[in-house]
């Protein structure tokens, strides 16, 4: 007995119960599907949070200063002279001066954190704008009043009209607006739409705070190790110890969410995993509900002549079917109910290839384990005993 | 063809032991129709389980066509009986998913014939019982009638030198039980060689050598040469 006839019989004593048969793969159909759901909205997920970090400048540095009870403190100009020195390894430096601000027009007004910066900010955080300029180094030594402001401000207190050359009051000091961000996250409140970038120089008069935050780019992705090296540096000899400052890299920042991401797709593949397992586990018990129903048969088959392995072949290739069948609607189903959840969630949907392989290869392997201990138990009938079975 | 000598069975229960075969030894000719007789609890059907290679003597030596059997493993004699058995049973035994031709087809599925030839094959043995115009019914779907000779078909199909025959008339009414039995003497009118199984007597009286077997051991055989 061939393969190919294996196959042929397996499929019609799965037709014969089509509703069990049904009932059974539906075991493997919803835990295929649910690993090969959750792997490729987890990658999903995973690869837009990466983009859009890396949209925000993956060579950026974030540099906290905590300070040492204020007495001594690093200045912008110092900071600067730091990137003139190491053109190699670190593009710009901007302060990030953040300053609670309600910024008011009219009767209209929105409470944010203004952001003081200088000249180079722009190029650090990788935006760009869709109107007018941004700031310039004579607005950073003359203490302008002018501001740069994102779409979300755009939206709430111009009404999407053109803000250019408009007024602007931030905390009661006029300002104008001389540049608008290029919009990136839907003019939502979330995110750098909501942006109001100032001189630092004049966000220190309004907030008589000191700088604390320092934007920094690397010079290229590849320096960004040795940029963090000459900051920790530079910094540990302003203050003599660590405690004192943070610095923050954006590779950092991926990688520990795809560390945070990772640890929960393993934990809901584990779930799922579950669920696959309760699938085969349903195999095995139809499969041994089949061998006894089908005693007689069995005993049939051997009195006309088939091996224990015959029998033992034609139990596992049904199990092996069962299970590839259910297998095969449960990547079907997979992949679209993944596809269908990325688009309400609103990602960019990655299919996970892996996931599929993997997630046949374990409902075959669930045909072959789960359909294995049944359909020995069939093999080792005794025919004389299956023959008289009623 | 048929070869027993000094066989027993003996299923040991514990303590007791029940000796199903005490000792029997019984030649069958080629082209012979042997009917064994007994009651039921003679160890008839016991002797039909090893000649059928069903099941293996505890001890002694079974013969069949020239190879010895009694010491074989299940795998082997798996081959034996899709090779040299064909076997009718008083329940048919027809596969109830499978129509007629695919019943008739299954032993020579076992044997590895390839499919379009195997298809040939089991057709003439259904022409030969004259039921081809049923070849893609069900068995359910037949009389009792039919369907003994559906499993007459797939005894005969493999072309194997013995036929066993287990009661084969034991579930059909006087008539058709009677066709059976006729048929199964044109077949022996052929040149097969058949062991027949029963109880009963009047069928065991049309048959050219009676074997009768009580307590596991063979009390009488003899022979009808007339119509042999």
């Amino acid at each position: 007995m061939n393969l190919q006839q294996s196959f042929r019989l397996a499929l019609k004593s799965l037709g014969a119960s089509k509703l069990r048969s049904f009932l059974t793969m539906l075991g493997i159909i919803i835990g295929v599907a649910a690993v090969i759901i959750i792997v490729s909205l987890m990658s999903s997920l995973t690869n837009y949070v990466i983009s859009t970090f890396e949209d925000m400048g993956a060579n950026l540095i974030t540099v906290s200063i905590s300070g040492r009870g204020g007495n001594r403190s690093v200045s912008p100009e110092e900071m600067q002279e730091l990137a003139l020195d190491n053109p190699d390894i670190i593009g710009y430096i901007s302060p990030s001066l953040s300053v609670p601000a309600t910024a008011k027009v009219g009767n209209t007004n929105v409470t944010l954190q203004a952001t003081g910066v200088n000249e180079y900010y722009d190029e650090i955080k990788q935006q760009t704008l869709q109107a007018g300029r941004s700031l310039f180094f004579t607005d950073i030594n003359e203490r302008s009043k002018n501001c740069v402001i994102g779409t979300y401000l755009v939206k709430e207190l111009f009404d999407g009209q053109n803000p250019l050359e408009q007024t602007l009051s931030v905390n009661g000091v006029a300002f104008t607006v001389v540049g608008v961000l290029e919009e990136t996250a839907n003019s939502s409140s979330f995110g750098s739409d909501n942006a109001l970038l100032i001189p630092y120089t004049t966000a220190k008069q309004i907030g008589r705070g000191n700088i604390s935050t320092y934007s920094v780019s690397a010079a290229t992705k590849d320096t960004i190790d040795a940029a963090n090296d000459l900051l920790e540096r530079f910094l540990l000899g302003k203050f003599d110890s660590d405690d004192y400052f943070t610095l923050i890299d954006q590779a950092a920042i991926i990688e520990e969410l795809n560390k945070l991401i990772g640890m929960m797709t393993t934990m809901l593949v584990g779930i799922a995993a579950v669920s696959l397992l309760v699938g085969g586990i349903g195999v095995m018990n139809i499969m041994l509900v089949s061998v006894t129903e089908r005693t007689r048969e069995i005993g049939i088959r051997k009195s006309l002549g088939a091996t224990p392995w015959d029998i033992l072949g034609q139990f596992l290739v049904e199990a092996c079917v069962t299970s590839g069948i259910g297998g095969i609607i449960g990547i079907g189903l997979g992949i679209g109910g993944a596809s269908i959840a990325a688009n309400l969630i609103g990602i960019p949907f990655t299919l996970s290839v892996p996931s599929i392989l993997v997630a046949f290869s374990v409902s075959a392997a669930i045909g072959i384990g789960f359909g294995y201990f049944p359909a020995r138990k069939a093999s080792r009938l005794n025919p004389i005993d299956a023959l008289r079975y009623e | 063809m048929i070869r027993l000598t000094d066989i027993y069975k003996i299923y040991s229960d514990g303590d007791s032991e029940i000796r199903a075969l005490d000792g029997i030894s019984l030649h069958v000719e080629k082209g012979e129709f042997v009917a064994i007789v007994g009651s039921s609890g003679s160890g008839k059907s016991t002797c039909m389980n090893i000649i059928g290679c069903l099941d293996v003597p505890t001890s002694g030596t079974y013969q069949l066509d020239g190879i010895d059997v009694s010491t074989m493993h299940e795998k082997e004699l798996a081959h034996v009986r899709n090779q040299r058995l064909g076997f009718v049973f008083q329940q048919y035994n027809l596969i109830p998913k499978l129509n007629v031709i695919e019943n008739v087809e299954l032993p020579l599925l076992y044997r590895g014939v390839p499919s379009a030839e195997r298809r040939k094959m089991a057709l003439e043995a259904l022409d030969r019982v004259g039921i081809a115009d049923r070849a893609k019914k069900l068995p359910t779907q037949l009389s009792g009638g039919q369907q003994q000779r559906v499993s007459i078909a797939r005894a005969l199909a493999g072309q194997p030198p013995v036929i066993l025959a287990d009661e084969p008339t034991g579930a059909l009414d006087s008539k058709t039980g009677r066709e059976v039995l006729e048929f199964m003497k044109q077949l022996h009118r052929e040149g097969n060689t058949i062991v027949l199984i029963t109880h009963d007597n009047s069928i065991a009286e049309e048959i050219p050598r009676v074997v009768r077997i009580h307590d596991g051991i063979i009390t009488s055989d003899t022979r009808k040469e007339a119509e042999a």
